[in-house]
């Protein structure tokens, strides 16, 4: 039950790769990442080609997927959402993980005043069932995939501060910063150089399993028709349009599906390996 | 523990307070004004309409103004009239209430069915194959998105059993067989994410627990292992477990939404989706803030829970 104190001291990397789970995870992150940037060059057909006659074909040989009302490749559709599932999760992160961290900063290092107003206005976000309010939001901007990208970024925002808080807090009062503080190092230089690098690791690993409940939120926003828009391939507009032709052609509700478990699954394998190598009272 | 409880009241006001000005913005993203989305192509040409709208709604009003008429109704009951029904929206909202609750109730009960018997074997079995296996069918419930879960549990019910979600909903008082052929699978549908997510944390919490010197003393005492585990692991284990359940409650309500749609449940959350179609602004409005309202209660009532069940919280 108890670990051998070498495994305490064994490095990073080692500790990741002992860990199978995540190697798996890393290996279906970068596929998928692959699939999305070639997917132009690896998809069969145009993924937004209609063929009318080709219309609701069931799985064959020379359509793997079969295909959809239109006619539409399925195969091809399916690459090709990997491109707007990676891409609003990417980007929505991104956006909530450079605000959420710069609030967390803010709020932990100057503390008063300032942590009490970020603090408030997370909390009164944290109120919120998450899909509810990117509901909320994605309905109130309309549809459309840039307004996704902004709904689920709003709410992702507060994770990432109450992550970054934490550390800040413990930091903040060690003697090498008030070395530097006594040196004359300004608030921007001591946050950059000297407290950002304590809070990288806990916001890596909430930025990847933040990117699989991303890439879930876009799926659920386009399935109920408040996200990405026909014709573009998302895998959850995609499902949304496969719900009417369940029984006659259950494939279109069938794939899509896969692919976003398989792409939810690869980032949720990445962020709990990187919790257990980084933070040891998990394991 | 009564000063605890009037702490934690005072910040959920605040909470609330800000959870109103939220509801209250929202319609305020809107692209242009909610008098311009519901007329659509007409308000272009009659000027006259569109402004006797905009005073109607308050709109040229400052915001300020606005907010403090819609709060001081809110605050009463008041959440307006749906535009399209002219039904009041509480009305609405709490003629759908027993769908939605007794859904969430469905699916926290399965939750914690499969959560915690699964994280404590999970735990006993620490690195064993059968910790890996719960693990990742863990992971896994995780990934599936639940609409996704829930079409194709239809497709095979409906190919296998002619099985098919039915339309409208019967109450459990009236015909409970009925009430529960339309509400277990939609239940377990939402329920198993959940599940996951408790399984996940029973499992941490009886490691961190197992590891302490009391369970050694237990044992060094020659009691049987299961008393060591129901009796002395499992009770402390599982108050972070309770927290995080409850936590899945707010989870769950957000969940309702995509579950009731799937399954053509009449819930708040299609309630919120009509709405949200229909462009009824006050309904989307009302609809929201009352699930709100509704989760931060949950949350408190979690925390008070904990504090009751963990008395070194006091004192944090």
């Amino acid at each position: 039950m108890l670990k051998s104190p070498t495994n305490r001291s064994a490095p990073f990397l080692s500790r990741i790769a002992r860990n199978q789970l995540v190697v798996v995870g890393l290996v279906m992150a970068v596929f998928l990442v692959l699939l999305a940037v070639f997917a132009d060059a690896v998809s069969p057909r145009d993924p937004l080609a209609v063929d009318v006659a080709a219309a609701l074909h069931s799985p064959n040989p020379k359509e793997p997927f079969g295909t959809d009302r239109f006619g539409r490749d399925l195969l091809s559709r399916v690459i090709h959402g990997s491109r707007v599932s990676l891409g609003v999760g990417f980007s929505s992160v991104t956006i909530a993980l450079v605000v959420g961290t710069f609030l967390g900063l803010i709020s932990g290092y100057f503390g008063g005043a300032w942590d009490i107003a970020i603090s408030r206005v997370m909390d009164v976000f944290f109120s919120f069932p998450v899909l509810l309010l990117a509901i909320a939001i994605a309905a109130m901007l309309g549809p459309g995939i840039e307004n996704a990208v902004m709904a689920i970024a709003i709410v992702y925002v507060p994770f990432f501060s109450r992550v970054a808080r934490g550390p800040v807090l413990a930091e903040r009062e060690k003697e090498y910063i008030q070395a530097a503080r006594v040196i004359g190092a300004s608030h921007g230089r001591i946050l950059l150089r000297h407290i950002f690098p304590n809070v990288l690791s806990p916001v890596i690993v909430q930025a990847s399993v933040t990117i699989a409940y991303a890439i879930l939120t876009e799926a659920s926003l386009s399935y109920l028709g408040l996200g990405t828009q026909p014709p573009t391939p998302s895998w959850g507009t995609t499902l949304n349009e496969g719900r009417t032709y369940l029984q006659l052609a259950p494939w279109i509700s069938i794939f899509p599906g896969i692919a976003i478990m398989l792409a939810v699954l690869a980032f949720n394998l990445v962020g709990d390996g990187l919790r257990d190598a980084l933070d040891p009272r998990m394991r | 523990m009564q000063r605890y409880i009037a702490n934690r009241l005072l910040t959920m006001i605040a909470s609330l307070l800000g959870v109103t000005i939220i509801v209250f913005l929202l319609i305020r993203l809107i692209p242009g004004t909610i008098v311009e989305q519901m007329m659509g192509t007409e308000a272009l040409t009659s000027y006259e309409t569109v402004e006797s709208l905009r005073r109607y709604f308050g709109l040229d009003q400052p915001v300020y103004v606005q907010y403090y008429q819609w709060i001081t109704r809110v605050l009463v009951g008041d959440l307006g009239h749906s535009w399209r029904t002219a039904i009041p929206v509480l009305e609405f909202i709490l003629s759908r209430l027993p769908v939605t609750l007794e859904l969430a109730a469905i699916a926290i009960i399965v939750a914690l069915l499969i959560g915690v018997p699964a994280g404590i074997v999970s735990a006993i079995k620490h690195n064993s194959p059968v910790d890996s296996l719960a693990r990742i069918i863990a992971l896994t419930g995780l990934s599936i998105p639940v609409f996704w879960q829930g079409t194709m549990f239809i497709l095979v019910l409906s190919l296998a059993f002619r099985w098919a979600p039915a339309m409208g909903w019967v109450s459990p008082l009236k015909d409970l067989g009925a009430n529960l052929n339309m509400m277990l699978l939609p239940g377990f549908c939402l329920g198993t994410a959940s599940a996951a997510v408790i399984m996940r944390m029973t499992r941490s919490c009886m490691l961190e627990v197992l590891r302490q010197e009391y369970i050694r003393t237990a044992r060094a005492k020659g009691l049987a292992e299961r008393v060591v585990l129901i009796a002395h692991a499992l009770k402390n284990a599982m108050i972070p477990v309770v927290t995080v359940a409850g936590l899945q409650m707010g989870y769950l309500l957000g969940g309702t939404v995509v579950v009731e749609e799937v399954f053509s449940l009449p819930g708040i959350g299609r309630l919120l989706l009509w709405a949200i179609y229909q462009r009824d602004y006050p309904s989307v409005q009302g609809t929201v803030l009352f699930v709100a309202v509704m989760f931060m209660a949950v949350n408190l009532f979690v925390d008070v829970l904990y504090a009751f069940l963990d008395p070194r919280i006091r004192y944090a």
